[in-house]
């Protein structure tokens, strides 16, 4: 159990950062853009017809460091969230088998 | 005391998706304004329908247990969690995950659409990420195409008495690539002036489908880890969904 968690974590780790050291010319973009591309090649006469929101109201992109604070409290909020309850769990879990143990056996 | 904790965990969960956008993740969705009016439309109201039913399958779930709330609250973080993580990937460009997968596998598909659906607005609305326009092909690509496939691969493993482990991982993994088969396909039958539909989809295919493979990989190992840990901690509410079967 334990060892296919670190293995299982390791091989994460590998898939994600391998890239980084294999491609080190690479950009690194979002797909977002490749896609643009591939519509600009087969679609060439299309025009987008509507920009996001935010952007029409802040009359240009978010900026970057900003897009990334949303993007970390996103990150962390998640994170909160699923280690809180799985707090609950782990505890709820310790008096459960308190509870259970005079009467039979846990595994 | 227990009510005032599931009240939490209920505000907690609501603004878990409420920010369950993902700023500034450059992955695939599709843009705003890149698809045209009529596909908007048609894709909005193909996923009418599963919303739905994904809305009266929530309401049910709660009605009838009350505390499995958590493990709703858990399947939405674990989507933006993921969603929210921009990978490298070997074809030089990043891509973030779905995260679909282990909500799909615990509530059904057409749950996890409502899920999906919240977190693909707050992130067409804040992070210029997707868009308003395209909100009705994007919800169908991430959280329906995605979590029915994801489901339907379960299902079938298990029916075939496959590990469970390796189900889950087959699951997880195709659901996610499948989201972006069908992205590529939607804007294959949006965008094929120069070329075929069937051209115009390799195209995009050839764009979207290395970067996300592996991924897919990743978010097959993470949803089978976190499948695990609630196997370990959350047996009551794995039994009351049925996912576990009772005490062997």
């Amino acid at each position: 159990m334990k060892k296919t968690v670190f293995l299982g974590i390791a091989l994460v780790l590998l898939i994600a950062l391998i890239p980084l050291f294999l491609r080190k010319d690479a950009e690194f973009g979002g797909s977002d853009d490749a896609g643009s591309q591939v519509v600009a090649e087969v679609d060439s006469s299309y025009e987008p017809w509507a920009t996001p929101l935010l952007e029409r109201i802040l009359g240009g992109e978010l900026p970057g460091e900003v897009e990334s604070l949303f993007f970390c409290l996103q990150t962390g909020i998640g994170v909160g969230i699923i280690a809180f309850i799985m707090g609950r769990f782990v505890e709820r879990r310790k008096w459960m088998k308190q509870e259970e143990e005079p009467a039979r056996d846990c595994h | 005391m227990r009510k005032n904790e599931k009240r939490i965990l209920a505000a907690a969960a609501a603004l878990a998706l409420a920010f369950g956008a993902a700023p500034n993740v450059s992955a695939m969705h599709i843009m705003e304004g890149y698809l045209p009016g009529g596909f908007c439309v048609a894709w909005g109201v193909l996923c009418l329908p599963f919303l739905a039913a994904g809305f009266f399958s929530i309401r049910r779930a709660l009605e009838q247990r009350r505390n499995l709330i958590t493990l709703l609250a858990m399947s939405g973080a674990f989507i933006f969690v993921i969603s929210s993580l921009k990978i490298p990937s070997v074809s030089g460009s990043c891509s973030h995950m779905t995260g679909t997968g282990l909500g799909a596998i615990l509530f059904g598909p057409s749950a996890v659409s409502i899920l999906g659906l919240i977190v693909l607005l707050f992130q067409a609305l804040l992070l210029a990420h997707g868009g308003l326009t395209t909100i009705g092909a994007n919800t169908f690509s991430m959280a329906i195409a995605g979590p029915f496939v994801s489901w339907g691969i379960y299902r079938l493993c298990q029916k075939t008495k496959l590990n469970r482990r390796a189900s889950i991982f087959l699951a997880a993994a195709l659901g996610d690539f499948c989201t972006y088969c069908v992205t590529s396909l939607q804007m294959a039958l949006a965008h094929h002036e120069d070329a075929t539909i069937g051209g115009a989809f390799a195209e995009f295919l050839a764009v979207f489908a290395p970067t996300q493979l592996p991924l897919a990989v990743i978010e097959g190992i993470l949803t089978v880890l976190i499948v695990m840990g609630l196997e370990t901690y959350a047996k009551p509410e794995l039994r009351a969904i049925g996912f576990l079967k009772e005490a062997k």
